[in-house]
């Protein structure tokens, strides 16, 4: 697609900038999501999640870590507030990334409702993507290329999750076997690619650690004490090794 | 009051609703209102993104260990060693997600195919 002139009226210019973003969703990283997904929709098959529900919770969280989470814990008979505890827990990470996005997102007449709105895509596919592209499009034009992005990533993954979900039952148990090792592989290696500093490693090799030994030590409150205890040693790893480091 | 404590069609809805939706979205609200105001290299910031990047390692590890469905059929050691060597094929080809996904997957089709 070439660039349209600068003379073209307001609304194609929204058009181009709208179908640039949908075009983003399917690059190499919405690819990968979506192969997330598909292992995504088998787990929620088999915790026992019906079609409805499982595309629900797909749209209406939309972030993977948090959905895992809340699988998790009804899998293991979390209670209402157990569960929401660990999926707010899990889901902190996102106010940090949506402070980074909304300088590059927002223009001189942006409606804040809109910025509203648009947060509810940020997970870490998008805001990867947002943070890498948004800079190369003009600022009027932003927030229309990051709603069509995330609007585009949230509906075609429920789609995605849609469609395997009625075609689990027939597939052979080895191909399920790789589709539900996609997510935990997913997270492992986008985890360790978006960690900004030491702490996030040390969380990284805690949490993997603690996840197991916790959840046969103290089952139902295994994520929410492997992740506070894992995340305290990691923040302690991080600051000792920041005094270590000659001021 | 779990998943399953109240038989009616909106309950689960209510949960998600609750559990999922209000759980997170409130974080992407929050930060759409402190945007610009706090910085995001604040200390509280990095111990905050330790506990919940904690968390979802947590759940990764629980994924491999202790999986449900096909995958739960499969030996604990080639789950781990298709993990692990998926994993250090990533950071040898400097990150790239692609490869170390697709390395597990391999590894762990060999061992089905060979019957491990």
């Amino acid at each position: 697609m070439d660039e349209p002139p600068s003379n073209s009226p307001p609304s194609g210019r929204t058009a181009y900038w709208y179908g640039r973003g949908m075009l983003a969703a399917f690059s190499i990283p919405g690819l990968i999501l979506s192969s997330a997904f598909i292992g995504f929709a088998g787990l929620a098959k088999e915790a026992g999640f019906s079609l409805t529900q499982t595309v629900f919770m797909t749209g209406i969280v939309w972030a993977l870590p948090a959905k895992v989470v809340l699988v998790g814990a009804i899998l293991s008979g979390a209670s209402l507030p157990a569960a929401a505890f660990a999926v707010a827990l899990s889901s902190v990470r996102l106010m940090p990334m949506v402070v980074a996005l909304m300088p590059e997102l927002r223009g001189p007449h942006t409606r804040k409702w809109v910025l509203y709105l648009l947060s509810h895509c940020v997970a870490v596919t998008s805001w990867v993507l947002a943070m890498e592209r948004l800079p190369r499009v003009p600022r009027t034009m932003r927030t229309t290329y990051y709603g069509a992005l995330g609007s585009t990533l949230v509906l075609f993954n429920m789609g995605v999750v849609a469609v395997v979900y009625a075609v689990a039952d027939r597939l052979p148990d080895s191909v399920l076997a790789a589709l539900f090792l996609l997510t935990p592989m997913y997270f492992l290696t986008s985890l360790w690619g978006s960690a900004r500093e030491s702490a996030a490693h040390f969380a990284m090799a805690f949490g993997l650690v603690l996840g197991p030994v916790m959840h046969v030590l103290v089952p139902g409150f295994d994520l929410l004490v492997a992740g506070i205890a894992g995340g305290a040693g990691a923040y302690v790893m991080h600051r000792l090794r920041a005094r270590r480091r000659p001021a | 009051m779990t998943f399953h404590s109240i038989d009616a069609w909106w309950w689960p809805y209510l949960f998600i609703l609750i559990a999922g939706w209000l759980a997170t979205d409130m974080w992407r609200f929050l930060g759409v209102y402190f945007g610009g105001r706090i910085s995001e290299r604040s200390e509280a910031l990095v111990a905050v993104r330790a506990v919940a990047t904690a968390l979802v390692a947590a759940v990764i590890g629980n994924l491999i260990v202790f999986p449900t469905g096909a995958l739960a059929d499969t030996p604990l050691a080639l789950r781990l060693g298709a993990a692990g060597l998926g994993f250090a094929a990533f950071l040898l080809a400097r990150r790239k997600m692609l490869l170390g996904i697709a390395v597990a997957e391999v590894v762990l089709a060999l061992g089905l195919w060979l019957g491990v």
